[in-house]
């Protein structure tokens, strides 16, 4: 098992660590998928997670001079890791100026992700310096665990309005309550609604545009058949939300929801080399 | 006493007094013929700075006269109340035109008074308290390694580890490798920890003398409390250190002003004399360093035959193969200690209540109770100092 990529355009650089101090707001220990073309970052949906659960797809292509990856075996040509991203956010975080960077999987003490990060310095020689972020090595027989999640059978799929607005709506609201109730309909409407014993607040959007899917047998979606009137809602927990909408370092190419009615509500933020996956799960 | 600062020097007194912040809660201010030194020392006695104004410093400097018997006047401020009057270096460069301390013996007050722009003057007048001398005891001339390197090396090498870490290791090979890494404590668990190791070349430092391979951990927010005053200053800053356990001497001079931090290490129980057990893996325990250098692409790091073991253990059942564990630290603290420190350790241990007992650092030895004029010669490091302890202390 191997792993060693390098970046050496400092504008990769920068997107990188991006798009890890994204993943670093929303998750505090994930798992990152290692393939021959792409590293995804992945949280499941359990309890310790409060039900919310991440799937983020990069192609290491855009980001990586060389990537060498050699899996646990030949038929299974991947690597499973469990980390703290956080780590691997400060790392990158004082290496923006560097020369290059290289990341490689190693054994110290334990399993470890090493970052090497070649710095310019007045002298002849490039300062180095090197980051030990300890990882957990996630075993064959729990590689099922990690498996992409479907897009769920949602009542209205809406794109989201801009997601700064958005963000401070979001931010005013927490302090009133903890739970938000997030509705759409098919007319590109979409409500932020919270309801207190004093007070309740709504925001209004308009004219969202809801994104046209296609199911894979090429019909129609049976939500077509929908009242675009009628509103899906799912009532989440308003700090999960706040968490997805303030880890955004960069406006998406696309953003939209899926709404299961009362059930979960599935988010989907596509950059050009980066696609993010946040599912939120319905509060009884 | 009373002693004028004006233009400039008033920001880097500002400036000086944030760094003394950094250190301890009291500040000790004394006026020799030498100049005004402003002295700090922390709780645990593990640090301790000194700077040293000379005379031209200030545009008036008048030392006072001695007491009937002779003695400098000595005393110490609450390090707040000084801090709160340089408080906003901003606002001390744009509006301060000039400073005033004076201190008359009799009076109760020690006067700080700024003169600004438009006419301004605020006079903060701070209580004090007599004290005994405040002398760290420490010859850089007994350290075996130094390092000279402008203050903004330095400061670019500390920027890559956390503000919130606590100590540092700093390592030094007589092949010219300079080497800061963060230094995991006994409570820290090794393989939830991120390592962080920067490499400085010989090149990048004015000086560079070591005579063998060693390396020193000490804490690094009283160090950046240094750095940051050493930044502004340009100045060049020297690191004097030796082995485990004697103190890290840092130090920035010239003309007009000299300071001196202090700084206590942490001593090694796996020191060369004990005979270390056989240890399972490569690297090394996180006291020596490793013999691998950044530049050889990480060899010796074999993964493949941990997970070889990890595959096989899965498909049996239970267990992983444990990760090759640091070995156990065994303090033995009869056989690393030297008999005088060892003494004053578990002197200081008991009386402080604020030292964490579980870090081996050596205090620095202080200058004994006895005034000035009793203390002929220099104490040498083998006398049973003690730790200053004014009267006033409660």
């Amino acid at each position: 098992m191997r792993f060693r990529a390098k970046i050496v355009d400092v504008a990769c650089l920068n997107h990188f660590t991006r798009v890890i101090n994204t993943i670093a707001k929303l998750a505090k220990t994930c798992t990152l998928r290692l393939t021959v073309d792409k590293l995804y970052f992945i949280l499941t949906d359990k309890v310790a997670n409060g039900g919310v659960s991440m799937w983020c797809e990069l192609s290491q292509g855009n980001f990586f001079d060389e990537f060498q990856m050699e899996g646990v075996a030949a038929e299974h040509n991947e690597i499973y890791l469990e980390l703290t991203p956080e780590n691997l956010s400060r790392a990158l975080k004082t290496a923006q100026n560097a020369k290059t960077v290289k990341i490689k999987l190693t054994n110290k003490h334990c399993p470890c992700l090493t970052v090497a990060v070649e710095l310019p310095s007045l002298s002849s020689s490039s300062r180095i310096v090197t980051h030990d972020i300890p990882v957990g090595v996630i075993p064959r027989r729990l590689w099922n665990d990690f498996r992409e999640p479907s897009v769920p059978d949602f009542d209205v799929s809406i794109y989201l309005p801009v997601l700064k607005t958005m963000k401070s709506v979001v931010e005013r609201m927490k302090n009133l309550s903890n739970c938000i109730v997030l509705e759409a309909n098919l007319n590109g409407e979409m409500n932020l609604k919270i309801e207190t014993d004093l007070v309740s607040v709504t925001t209004h959007f308009k004219g969202l545009g809801n994104p046209p899917w296609v199911s894979e047998d090429g019909s129609q979606n049976s939500t077509q058949d929908r009242d675009p009137e009628s509103m899906a809602e799912a009532r989440i927990d308003i700090r999960k939300l706040l968490q997805l909408l303030a880890g955004q370092q960069v406006n998406p190419t696309k953003a939209l929801c899926n709404i299961v009615s009362k059930r979960i509500v599935h988010f989907i933020l596509l950059h050009e080399e980066v696609s993010l996956q946040y599912f939120i799960p319905a509060l009884a | 006493m009373r002693c004028l600062v004006t233009g400039g020097n008033v920001k880097v007194l500002g400036k000086a007094v944030h760094s003394l912040s950094r250190i301890g809660d009291e500040l000790y201010v004394e006026p020799t013929e030498d100049g005004l030194s402003l002295r700090a020392v922390n709780s645990s006695r593990s640090a301790y700075t000194c700077f040293l104004f000379a005379p031209l410093f200030f545009q008036l400097y008048e030392e006072g006269s001695p007491d009937p018997d002779g003695e400098t006047f000595r005393c110490k401020v609450l390090m707040k109340s000084f801090l709160s009057v340089f408080r906003s270096l901003p606002s001390l460069e744009k509006m301060v035109e000039k400073c005033l301390i004076s201190l008359n013996p009799r009076a109760s007050r020690l006067v700080v008074q700024l003169h600004c722009k438009y006419g301004v003057t605020k006079t903060h007048n701070l209580s004090f308290q007599e004290c005994e001398l405040l002398q760290a005891v420490f010859d850089k001339e007994l350290c075996a390694n130094m390092l000279r390197a402008p203050a903004r090396v330095l400061v670019d090498a500390v920027i890559h580890f956390p503000v919130t870490l606590a100590e540092v290791t700093l390592g030094v090979s007589p092949a010219g490798k300079v080497s800061f890494r963060n230094y995991l404590d006994e409570e820290t668990e090794p393989s939830r920890t991120m390592v962080t190791e920067l490499c400085l070349s010989e090149d990048e430092f004015q000086d560079v003398q070591v005579q063998q391979q060693s390396h020193v951990t000490f804490c690094l927010k009283e160090f950046r409390g240094l750095l940051s005053f050493a930044e502004s200053s340009n100045l060049p800053l020297n690191i004097h250190f030796d082995s485990p356990g004697r103190p890290a001497i840092f130090t920035l001079s010239d003309p007009l002003l000299e300071v001196h931090l202090v700084l206590a290490t942490l001593s090694d129980p796996n020191s060369s004399s004990q005979v270390r057990s056989t240890t399972l893996q490569a690297r090394p325990a996180n006291g020596a360093f490793p013999t691998a250098t950044p530049d050889d692409d990480f060899m010796g790091d074999d993964i493949d035959s941990y997970m070889i073991a990890m595959e096989t253990t899965c498909e049996e059942g239970p267990g992983l193969p444990s990760s090759p564990t640091f070995p156990q630290r065994c303090p033995h603290p009869g056989a690393a200690l030297e008999s005088e420190s060892s003494t004053m350790e578990s002197d200081l241990e008991g009386a402080v209540p604020g030292t964490p007992p579980q870090k081996k650092f050596r205090s620095l030895f202080f200058g004994s109770v006895l005034t000035q004029s009793q203390a002929g010669t220099h104490p040498g490091p083998s006398q049973d100092v003690l730790a200053e302890d004014s009267e006033g202390e409660s």
